[in-house]
């Protein structure tokens, strides 16, 4: 029982510093990306490269002037911003990332907690992430800041559902599981779930897009129409917050695409290394070389999402709602209907 | 721990944190907070089917009541704008009538309520009937009627919402 506890609050703490680090550089990066695309240097001044640019941005969030309004229900808007990032996290107890190390005679999956209803509780807690969004709006007491908030929820509520669809092609193609790590470890037999779900992935990736409150989907905090959007009247660290957990939302939303559609830890001829370097299985190696691979397809897709963001003009909201409902979701349930003939094809449905 | 196990006490706090966030729901002034209380509310719910072993039902609760419908509730209470100073405030007889009908249907339950201790319950399944595997198996295979049934109600619903939602018919 202890050692369970130990090796959990370890994976935890592991997962949870790692999240966090990996979105305080994705602000750095996404700066350099953005300077790379148009040509100019980006942050260049705060260390080398400007790699010391995240922590000045932080002490900036920390010591600047906290402003509550006076006229808003002062709970609901400090827990807000809390709310958001906690759901934001969440999600990212589901991500297997990598092959089980073995330590003595038992395995050790590097994973917080294999829920066996994973894909379902991605997507509760997707649909949570709402809360915070919509509190901060509400409590704020500005009309900015409620129809950013409002904005932000319908369009994360209508992604949902051509993201749930694309997902039940997706465990059809996987073998009928709704857990994270066996959906991954299917892959490790066969292909990547790319070759069988490539118009799904689209819709998986657009959705994730819309959902996380990425350009071209930001809408919820349209500069020219809603001055801030939901977050209009926070300040210092709470603003930091909202703005973080925007960034841990992208970093789990392309884990779980590089998971559930792209192999995750698997990669081709990945069996065929292990044994020419002499590697058993439940070695850490393996584990390392897994988790390298999870990792690089992972930052790949925070790439993509910020070479979207500047390559990709803003939507205008009834382009938004007419993509979602009128195009995403029909072609879900095609992609569906198409994923059950050829599964059934490929012998893997018996009716 | 004073004679409980583990489970009983999780079942005590959940059902006490359940009872008073529901409570809270009715006692609150503030419509939104209301709302709120009653997402809360479906949490302690669907802790309550996590202790039961029903984690597909639990986190379908979740995304489903708390995730969806309520979301739909805010929605409506945020653009209504509803607060203390423009809530309509009700006549003293109201008051009194809605207290004297929530009176009735409590004696109506603790009546009905009254017996239930003394019926043995027989355990009927196996405790990992809420997984997600017999889940499906019993409901694919020795429900699949009463199953095809529900989900033309409830296409039905959604064409009749549909209809209403919609400004001129056609």
């Amino acid at each position: 029982m202890l050692e369970f506890i130990i090796y959990k609050s370890i994976i935890c703490t592991i997962i949870f510093v790692v999240s966090l680090g990996i979105a305080a550089y994705s602000t750095w990066w996404e700066r350099k990306f953005a300077g790379l695309l148009q040509d100019r240097w980006g942050p260049s001044r705060a260390g080398i490269w400007g790699l010391l640019q995240p922590l000045a941005d932080g002490g900036k969030m920390l010591f600047k002037e906290e402003i509550i309004p006076n006229v808003s229900n002062k709970f609901l808007f400090v827990l807000a911003p809390a709310l958001f990032i906690v759901t934001a996290i969440m999600a990212g107890v589901l991500i297997p990332w990598g092959p089980s190390v073995k330590i003595g005679e038992t395995f050790y999956a590097l994973q917080v907690s294999d829920i066996n209803v994973g894909v379902i509780f991605l997507l509760g807690v997707t649909s949570i992430g709402v809360y915070g969004i919509m509190i901060g709006g509400w409590a704020s007491n500005n009309k900015y800041s409620l129809l950013g908030a409002i904005r932000a929820s319908a369009q994360m509520i209508s992604y949902e559902l051509a993201m749930g669809i694309a997902l039940i092609a997706l465990i059809i193609t996987a073998g009928g599981t709704l857990s994270f790590s066996e959906i991954v470890a299917a892959q490790d037999k066969g292909v990547a779930n790319i070759v069988w779900q490539p118009l799904g992935f689209i819709i998986f990736f657009i959705c994730a897009l819309a959902e996380t409150n990425r350009a071209p989907f930001d809408l919820a905090e349209c500069e020219t129409e809603l001055v801030g959007g939901y977050h209009t009247e926070y300040s210092a660290f709470k603003l930091g917050l909202f703005l973080f957990a925007e960034y841990i939302n992208m970093f789990v939303s392309s884990a779980v695409m590089a998971g559930f559609y792209f192999g995750g830890y698997n990669f081709p001829f990945a069996h065929e290394l292990y044994q020419a370097m002499g590697l058993q299985e439940g070695s850490w190696i393996i584990s390392l070389i897994g988790f390298g691979a999870y990792f690089t397809k992972t930052l790949i897709f925070i790439s993509v999402f910020m070479w979207i963001r500047w390559t990709i003009p803003r939507f205008r909201y009834d382009q938004l709602m007419n993509l979602g409902w009128k195009s995403l979701l029909p072609l879900s349930l095609l992609n569906l209907l198409i994923t059950v003939v050829v599964e059934y094809f490929r012998g893997n449905i018996n009716l | 721990m004073l004679g409980y196990t583990i489970t009983q006490w999780l079942f005590g706090i959940i059902s006490f944190l359940s009872i008073m966030f529901a409570l809270m729901v009715v006692f609150t002034r503030n419509p939104i907070n209301s709302v709120l209380y009653l997402v809360l509310t479906f949490f302690c719910i669907a802790a309550h089917y996590l202790l039961l072993n029903a984690q597909f039902l639990a986190v379908v609760h979740i995304a489903v009541y708390a995730g969806a419908i309520m979301v739909l509730f805010l929605f409506v209470i945020m653009l209504m704008n509803l607060n203390q100073d423009s809530e309509p405030q009700k006549t003293m007889a109201s008051k009194l009538i809605a207290g004297i009908i929530g009176g009735l249907l409590l004696v109506v339950l603790v009546g009905a309520l009254k017996g239930t201790e003394q019926i043995q319950l027989s355990q009927s399944g196996h405790s990992e009937i809420g997984l997600v595997k017999n889940l499906g198996r019993v409901l694919f295979h020795e429900y699949l009627f009463p199953f095809e049934i529900v989900s033309i109600l409830l296409l039905s619903a959604l064409v009749g919402a549909i209809m209403i939602g919609k400004k001129e018919i056609k």
